[in-house]
């Protein structure tokens, strides 16, 4: 059995092993094996290529700019998503620019441990992918399974662009795969997590699991649903959406992030004006409160949207 | 035994004026500030006309510092020139015509009109393209030469350039620790002109002096006299050297006044008269010439012909930039990615 972290761990691994210009830079990666382990034993078996770095994550970014220019392939890691507000300056700004402003690529990978967990409070919880999302230039996956943790980071560290790997740290120990995939879906293409005929619910990251265990929930009152796991969020598959809302004309967007804008608004926005006629009710989003992330389990497990809230809400939409 | 020395050694750090490469680099420096000037004189001329899209930012009485840092630098560093780095640009190799194009909105400039005035640059010639916020090419600039260190790559140095106000970012102290962790050849240069924008020193930052912060940064300091040439060659090129030779990062703060607004829109009004008066209100670019005149290194005749041929640079640049076009949005591509395939269908249509 392998995790998704062990995953994220292996999929270094091998890009450290197949390509000498991957090195990884991050708080406490080296000989520590990094915050949550996603690079154990890394720093030994490629002396030199996996550092550690200065609590500075404007200039460990920048600096991972830098050498993408000199021809290298940085793996950033932010020891949590939400220290990336320190870096993103150099996100936003300098890599999603680059290759605009002087058609000279920026290929760094920024992996940001994203997501709440019990216990972890405002500011080791939230789900940064809508802000990167929304800037021209960048690349922002959301795996939600062992394989695409895998199989995405490598493609993340292949592709010419800068990308941003929201990889969930619910997910880490929770989430168990038999192998390590031999095939990966490419990016971009979104998947059918489980099919169904009367309502299609579009999600990515940990709320697919969250997702499919309501549709499991209501498959025993005789419901079908349909679940989408985007797995990146830009680009982001309409054609998958728009297919599976013409199948069952409900649609439902849920997210862990915040709700004011975002991704669930963006898949609302997209299938309103493109596939208004599909639809035989008003489509709905589910959304975390417009709180910051709370600490206590009690509120944290209100806060975010669960199987449970999911399901009430879809409950609605098929009463509709 | 072994014989005495006959003569004591050559100073390194204090040029000889009477010494001909020196003399000769110093012309060349002089050359560029005086390109320099004459392009920006003619891009405010052209501001004023209401013949250019976007700001003008200009380097007056900022040359000397700036083109020292150019000419200490070989083909192979790295320099992220900043706003007021015009000498500094032409002396690291930019062509006049990379700074016409990118003002004057050509589609056969480096930026294709993507970007404008000072946001220009060459990567893959080592030259990185500012963006605005400042302080943030510095670790861009330290990114390069870890890849180096990471490669084994030794010899080749990064500067880049930053003014009194920049040095408050975060971006600055978090770049300059990072450096002086890993050791870089990284040069920042400090052009302290005692504003940003309006705001003077004394709002800024409440050290004794900007150098100081190299102690704080376990890194060499050095200060130098921005309206003096040979100052700015002798340190400029010591800091360089230094940095080249594994000394780790070097700061150089510059003393100087800009001569002109923060950009032509403003007539800087707020510069306090007495620091106009005093000797950081001197014009490096006029003391230089001088210099030149008392050494005897050249004539008048010369210098007039200097100044004729780096106006005729100038004009000519700028013709050929008005006779070329403006970039198409019909054949603009829209999509900010390089992976074209991986571009958000639905966003770009
Ligand atoms: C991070 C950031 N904040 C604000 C600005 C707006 N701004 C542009 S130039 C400038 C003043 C810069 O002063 P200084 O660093 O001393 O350079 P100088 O203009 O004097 O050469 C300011 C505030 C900016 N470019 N970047
Ligand atoms: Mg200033």
């Amino acid at each position: 059995m392998i995790t998704y972290l062990e995953a994220i761990r292996e999929a270094q691994a091998r890009a450290l092993a197949d390509d000498p210009r991957v090195y990884i830079y991050g708080q406490d990666v080296g000989a520590f094996g990094g915050a949550f382990k996603a690079t154990k034993g890394l720093a030994k078996e490629y002396p030199g290529r996996v550092i550690d770095a200065p609590i500075s994550e404007d200039a460990m970014i920048g600096s991972a700019i830098g050498a993408a220019l000199e021809g290298m392939r940085p793996i950033i890691e932010v020891q949590f998503a939400d220290f990336s507000t320190v870096g993103f300056n150099q996100v936003v700004n300098q890599a999603a620019t680059l290759h605009w402003r002087t058609n000279i690529p920026c290929p760094i990978t920024v992996r940001l441990p994203s997501g709440g967990t019990s216990g972890a409070g405002p500011f080791h919880s939230q789900s940064m992918e809508a802000l990167y999302a929304h800037y021209p230039g960048l690349i922002v996956m959301t795996p939600a399974t062992v394989e695409d943790a895998y199989s995405m980071l490598l493609e993340a560290v292949a592709i010419d662009d800068p990308v941003i790997f929201c990889e969930h740290k619910y997910l880490y120990y929770h989430l168990k795969a038999d192998a390590l995939p031999t095939e990966a879906t490419p990016t971009g293409k979104a998947r059918i997590a489980r099919a169904g005929r009367d309502a299609t619910i579009v999600t990515y990251s940990a709320m697919v699991h969250e997702a499919i265990a309501c549709a499991d929930e209501l498959a025993t009152e005789g419901w079908e649903i349909e679940v989408i796991d985007l797995r990146s969020v830009k680009p982001l598959d309409t054609d998958t959406v728009l297919a599976s809302v013409a199948r069952t004309g409900r649609l439902l967007a849920v997210g862990e992030a915040w709700p004011w804008g975002g991704v669930t608004a963006e898949i609302v926005a997209r299938v309103a004006t493109d596939g208004f006629g599909l639809l035989d009710v008003p489509p709905m989003r589910l959304n975390a409160k417009d709180t910051p992330v709370p600490f206590h389990p009690n509120l944290w497990g209100t806060h975010r949207p669960t199987a449970r809230s999911i399901a009430a809400k879809l409950r609605d939409l098929l009463r509709l | 035994m072994l014989p005495a020395i006959a003569a004591p050694p050559q100073r390194l750090d204090q040029p000889d004026p009477l010494d001909h490469s020196f003399a000769q680099t110093y012309i060349r420096a002089y050359r560029w500030m005086l390109l320099a000037r004459l392009t920006e004189e003619k891009l405010a001329n052209l501001y004023r006309g209401g013949k250019v899209q976007g700001g003008v930012f200009l380097g007056k009485g900022q040359e000397a510092v700036s083109v020292a840092v150019g000419i200490s630098l070989r083909r192979g560093d790295v320099f992220a020139p900043l706003i007021r780095d015009q000498a500094g640009r032409f002396a690291f190799g930019e062509s006049i015509l990379d700074c016409t194009r990118t003002y004057l909105g050509s589609r056969l400039g480096p930026m294709r009109g993507r970007d404008g005035n000072v946001h220009r640059g060459r990567p893959d010639e080592g030259m990185l393209p500012m963006i605005s916020h400042l302080g943030a090419m510095i670790p861009v600039v330290a990114g390069t030469l870890l890849a180096r260190k990471f490669r084994g790559q030794f010899g080749t140095v990064g500067a880049t350039c930053i003014g009194d106000g920049g040095t408050s970012t975060g971006a600055f102290h978090e770049a300059l620790n990072l450096a002086a962790v890993e050791r870089l050849p990284l040069v920042v240069v400090v052009a302290n002109n005692q504003y940003a924008y309006s705001t003077p020193n004394d709002r800024q930052f409440a050290c004794r002096d900007l150098v100081d912060k190299a102690v704080g940064y376990g890194i060499e300091g050095h200060s130098v006299d921005g309206t003096s040439l040979a100052d700015c060659l002798e340190v400029l090129g010591r800091a360089v050297d230094q940095a080249r030779g594994g000394g780790g990062p070097q700061l150089v703060v510059a003393s100087l006044l800009r001569l002109v607004g923060h950009g032509e829109h403003d007539d800087a009004s707020y510069i306090d008269p007495a620091l106009r008066n005093s000797s950081l209100g001197l014009d490096c670019l006029t003391l230089a010439e001088q210099h030149i005149v008392d050494s005897d290194w050249a004539d008048g005749a010369a210098l007039a012909a200097w100044k004729e041929d780096a106006q005729q640079q100038v004009e000519e640049a700028v013709a050929t930039t008005t006779r070329e076009p403006a970039p198409d949005p019909n054949e603009e591509d829209w999509c900010a990615l390089a992976s074209r395939h991986l571009r958000d269908g639905f966003v770009t249509e």
